[in-house]
């Protein structure tokens, strides 16, 4: 039964979470297929459906529908997951000028990687991301896939401001911040493109699943960018 | 125009129930703080229950009414006054125009609901009217409140029962700035009946990876609210809680009412404006019943804590759905 291989468990008395039982690229690709299916063919009472990595949490109304007639229910779908993939995830991409103002802390990671600026920012745009999750802040994406020798820790100190559109390295994930926010990924780059509108539906730039491909602009290209949107 | 802000309080924003369904795109379904004040307040005006309110903060504000409005708050009691004159929490009032209402600090209890009859009138962000601080929308301007500040007030959907016609006729009558409803559905007593400052808990996705020791001091020992609170969570300071061995945690879905351990031991329970997302261990989560309750402590308040089951959480959740439905026949039958 998949059940065993998945952990469902409550989310207080409105929640559902189903966890996979590992962590790498294939278990958030059936989190992602498990999530699609749900919101595709939504089980009595669901209010929503939200993947995170690998887990995804079924939020539903407990006037309609008890824990455990949802949470067999679920087990019945992952039941069906095996031959599922999730829906192939757009590619986006993202304009990001690097370095000098717009990426302070650029020169630090390339230093710690033994790579000059230049290389460091070109080996970041080179990579193929993909979109573990959104969280943190409405809009904001935890991107997977950065090169190892880019990864950096989290600075001791965060920034009490990290201006909109920065794109940010914590250890093995590459971030951009939506909004103007306290922040302490390192940040290496800063796109003109806006994560994040409550007045454009869907709100959001990206979802999980989506693939990231960052495309290096200059500063003149940066400022002159034409920014629809607050 | 309707209402225009003279002082805002310590932290005033307009709230309704929430905006669920944006969760996917990292957006908290945020809303009131404490749901059930919010729609008690709601009922008391004739709103539909989740209509946008007031949520005032330990500190309420002071309104200068530019029209002729029905109010009800609901929720904290913070020795309101129009014009100096008590106004009576929790009941519904007719305040006249030029009058000023007046909230003072809350002397027990943590947040209060100024719900007015038709709603307060801000443009709908994704399917919500309330405020997301963090991001800055919603509610008005995507911010608190502030001195001069000037709020919209919507067009019920029909005409006031007579009893509340029979308010305006009175306070015209005296030449008084309000006249107050006479009866009230029910006193703020948040615990109903219930032993004070004890919170119903389930277990949390990671309550067996806690030390014995530390499920015994949730369950056992007295926390007290920490000043570093806010509509994200409450943070509580007691005995630290520690898991039985370290744990590598992915990021996960987060609702409010999840009890989060960071590192240092020191549980936060997580409120309307919290993040959709989070990676530190989930010991506990309040029941949804009780969640008002959480709302509505401040900081040096002690709370204690117990564990029900899911079957005995959703039988609460259903009776308070009930009580509140009572409530609201109630009120509706009124002539």
């Amino acid at each position: 039964m998949a059940t065993l291989s998945c952990e469902i468990c409550p989310l207080g008395d409105t929640g559902i979470l189903v966890r996979m039982p590992g962590s790498d690229p294939g278990e958030r690709r059936r989190a992602r297929a498990l999530a699609a299916a749900l919101e595709s063919d939504p089980p009595r009472g669901t209010i929503e459906v939200v993947a995170a990595f690998a887990s995804v949490a079924v939020y539903y109304n407990p006037e309609l529908r008890n824990y455990d007639e949802l949470r067999a229910e679920l087990a019945g779908r992952i039941n069906g997951l095996s031959a599922m993939r999730p829906p192939a995830g757009r590619i986006v991409e993202i304009p990001v000028c690097y370095g000098g103002e717009c990426g302070p802390d650029l020169a630090e990671v390339a230093a710690r990687a033994g790579l000059s600026a230049e290389e460091a920012a070109w080996r970041h745009a080179a990579a193929e991301y993909t979109v573990g999750a959104i969280g943190f802040s409405p809009g904001f994406p935890y991107l997977e896939g950065l090169p190892e020798e880019l990864a950096a820790p989290r600075r001791a100190m965060p920034r009490t401001r990290v201006p909109a559109g920065s794109v940010g390295i914590a250890g093995r994930q590459t971030c951009i911040y939506p909004f103007a926010t306290p922040g302490g990924w390192r940040l290496i780059g800063r796109t003109p493109l806006i994560l994040f509108d409550p007045d454009r539906m869907p709100p959001s730039l990206l979802r999980p699943g989506d693939r990231v491909r960052f495309v290096a602009i200059d500063e003149a290209r940066f400022r002159s960018w034409k920014r629809v949107g607050p | 125009m309707s209402l225009r802000v003279l002082r805002p309080g310590l932290l005033t924003t307009v709230q309704d129930g929430g905006r669920p369904g944006f969760r996917r795109y990292g957006v908290s379904v945020g809303g009131a703080a404490d749901v059930r004040s919010l729609r008690l307040a709601n009922l008391l005006v004739g709103n539909p229950p989740l209509a946008p309110a007031l949520e005032m903060t330990l500190v309420g504000a002071e309104l200068e009414v530019e029209r002729d409005l029905y109010i009800a708050a609901c929720g904290a009691e913070m020795a309101a006054t129009v014009n100096g004159e008590p106004l009576p929490a929790g009941r519904t009032a007719y305040v006249r125009q030029g009058a000023v209402i007046a909230f003072r600090s809350a002397a027990q209890g943590c947040r209060t609901y100024l719900a007015v009859r038709g709603g307060i009138d801000v443009p709908r962000k994704l399917g919500g009217a309330g405020t997301d601080l963090a991001a800055g929308f919603g509610g008005f301007a995507g911010r608190a409140l502030g001195p001069g500040d000037r709020i919209a007030i919507g067009e019920p959907a029909s005409p006031p029962p007579a009893w509340m016609r029979r308010l305006a006729d009175e306070a015209a009558a005296a030449q008084a700035p309000f006249a107050a409803a006479s009866w009230f559905p029910e006193p703020f007593e948040p615990w109903r009946g219930r032993m004070p400052g004890v919170v119903r808990l389930l277990p949390g996705p990671e309550f067996a990876k806690f030390r014995r020791e530390s499920v015994d001091a949730l369950l056992g020992e007295r926390f007290r609210v920490d000043p570093r609170s806010s509509r994200m969570g409450c943070r509580l300071v007691g005995p630290t809680l520690q898991l039985a061995a370290p744990l590598e945690m992915l990021s996960e879905p987060v609702s409010p009412g999840a009890v989060q351990v960071p590192p240092q031991g020191d549980p936060i329970v997580l409120m309307a404006d919290s993040q959709t997302i989070g990676g530190y261990p989930r010991i506990a989560h309040v029941i949804s019943a009780d969640l008002p309750l959480v709302a509505q402590l401040k900081p040096g308040d002690e709370v204690l804590f117990e564990l029900v089951d899911l079957a005995a959480a959703r039988r609460i959740l259903l009776e308070e759905s009930r009580y509140l439905r009572r409530l609201a026949a109630a009120v509706a039958l009124r002539e």
